[in-house]
């Protein structure tokens, strides 16, 4: 399968902090790929930085078209969905309202895909987002970022973080869902979760790459685990 | 009885002066996190520019040189606005002390200007006879400028909640005031937005500016800069970003102010508004991140 993101030398900086050196990997088309790393390791800022949201250089290009000079809502308009860390919804808007504002003037909306993996969203349209629970509110994020038939790749950033184990399992099975209709670049901590939705592997280490292969490759190998994640179990252990 | 009446309307007219040029700075505030200390600025220039070219229309014609003049200030204030954000404030998105710098450089620019043009002497608005007269209600009599203000003022808050319940910019702008950065990574050009959302500012402002000449007979070129310490604190007392709160802060500030002024002593109401910038803060404090 070809690259549908590739991200090449990637530095990038918060404040007067260097927090990328140099970062390079490629996302093949379908499916889902993790990008793992212990805390503080880059993985938030990597996806912050694909989205132009903090100072950069090095290239990204999004099936073969160069985004590192555009701003963060025109990367976005070409094809990227971005499911921040801690969901920011837009707590005094609706949840039909936080819906809307995702949708793109000109792009074709897929509420059926939507309302059919999160049919709670539809029952809650006029509730307003932030009296939502952390599991609907991560819906909400979801849905955002999936609603533009568009979008080609979602950005899902620690998905399961502060939810519920029940909970867990509802948006582990919603994302193995949404991953049939796009791509998706995830960061999780839980490797476990990451095992059972990725094919392929990122691992980030202070700031670089430190494994690029497939997750089965990463956690079968004792030695790679533990040198990558800390893991001194094997497979399957969190993270 | 009378007297309780005069004053309340009044105040309410003083009021509806405060919450046009508040309700664009909150906006402003609120969604592009810019303390445009130009707004009282755009305020006078606006003003200025309204009374030019009702002056170009003979005085006989008073109730078209007024509202030729009313149309003239609104549009000067949005393109006044325009000007300000495209030219000199976007370059400073990223840097709020280069905004602050050059908003008060702006201010004092443009009233420095609009003095070398027009002199430093009060200009008189040219006023339709209604203007002029009175209505008698519950025993006092009312100038009906007093009573225009408030119609005015409760239209422009109606169009502006329209603005922002039913209309995709005021969805953004709702959006924007929670969470800036989130609504750019749904795909939403915020520049654009920052840009109509100033423009509206401004022409509120512009209206502003006209109608305190309308309501003091006349308009002079340190009117908007008065006008904008009152403002800041009526977007201090209301929520942030919240129309309704900006207008019942508006009413509450000038209420305060009138009654004060005319029951204590000249001044007192003056003090009392700041001591409810006190108080408003202390209550809830997060008002401090307002401004």
């Amino acid at each position: 399968m070809s690259a549908l993101l590739n991200v090449s030398d990637l530095d990038v900086w918060i404040g007067e902090s260097h927090v990328l050196h140099g970062v390079s990997f490629e996302v093949r088309e379908g499916g889902v790929t993790a990008l793992l790393g212990r805390n503080g390791a880059g993985k938030t800022t990597t996806l912050r930085g694909i989205l132009g949201m903090l100072t950069r250089t090095g290239s990204v290009f999004l099936n073969g078209l160069p985004m590192d000079r555009m701003r963060t809502d025109r990367i976005v308009r070409h094809g990227i969905g971005y499911v921040p860390e801690d969901r920011d919804v837009f707590s005094e808007l609706t949840v039909a309202e936080n819906l809307r504002l995702a949708e793109r003037p000109g792009q074709e909306l897929q509420y059926d895909i939507v309302y059919e993996l999160f049919p709670e969203l539809q029952q809650r349209a006029s509730q307003r987002a932030g009296t939502l629970s952390g599991g609907q509110q991560q819906m909400v994020s979801i849905a955002r970022a999936l609603l533009n038939k568009g979008n080609r790749i979602l950005l899902i950033d620690e998905p399961t973080k502060g939810l519920a184990p029940l909970v867990v399992r509802s948006v582990v099975a919603a994302l193995g869902r949404v991953s049939q209709f796009v791509t998706i670049l995830l960061v999780e901590q839980n490797l476990r979760v990451a095992h059972l939705l990725a094919r392929d592997a990122i691992v980030l280490d202070q700031g670089s790459v430190g494994y690029r292969g497939t997750i089965n490759e990463l956690i079968d190998d004792p030695e790679l685990a533990r040198h990558h994640l800390g893991l001194t179990a094997g497979r399957g252990a969190g993270a | 009885m009378s007297t309780i009446v005069l004053l309340v309307v009044t105040g309410l007219g003083l009021g509806a002066l405060y919450f046009l040029v508040a309700s664009g700075l909150s906006l402003i505030w609120g969604l592009m996190r810019v303390l445009n200390f130009a707004h009282g600025a755009l305020f006078t220039v606006a003003a200025y520019a309204g009374w030019s070219i009702a002056n170009t229309i003979p005085a006989t014609d008073a109730a078209r040189a007024w509202s030729i003049g009313l149309l003239g200030a609104v549009l000067g204030g949005a393109i006044a606005a325009f000007l300000l954000e495209t030219v000199l404030i976007r370059p400073l998105y990223a840097r709020p002390v280069g905004q602050v710098l050059v908003t008060v450089g702006a201010a004092l620019a443009a009233v420095a200007l609009v003095e070398a043009m027009y002199g430093d002497d009060p200009k008189q608005l040219v006023l339709p006879a209604w203007m002029s007269a009175n209505t008698v209600i519950a025993g006092a009599s009312i100038p009906n400028t007093r009573l225009l203000l408030i119609v005015v003022a409760l239209a422009v808050l109606g169009l502006l909640l329209i603005l922002l319940r039913k209309t995709r910019y005021g969805l953004i702008v709702r959006a924007g005031v929670e969470n800036r950065a989130m609504v750019e990574a749904l795909g939403i050009n915020v520049h654009r937005a920052f840009t109509i959302v100033f423009t509206i500012g401004g022409a509120a402002a512009g209206l502003g500016g006209y109608l305190a000449g309308t309501y003091f007979g006349y308009i002079d070129p340190q009117r908007g800069t008065s006008m904008l310490i009152f403002a800041f604190i009526v977007v201090v007392v209301g929520r942030l970003g919240s129309m309704t709160g900006c207008a019942i802060a508006a009413a509450v500030v000038a209420l305060v102010q009138q009654f004060l002024n005319f029951y204590a002593a000249a001044g007192v109401g003056d003090f009392s508004v700041v001591l409810l910038l006190a108080l408003a803060l202390l209550i809830r404090p997060r008002g401090a991140q307002t401004l």
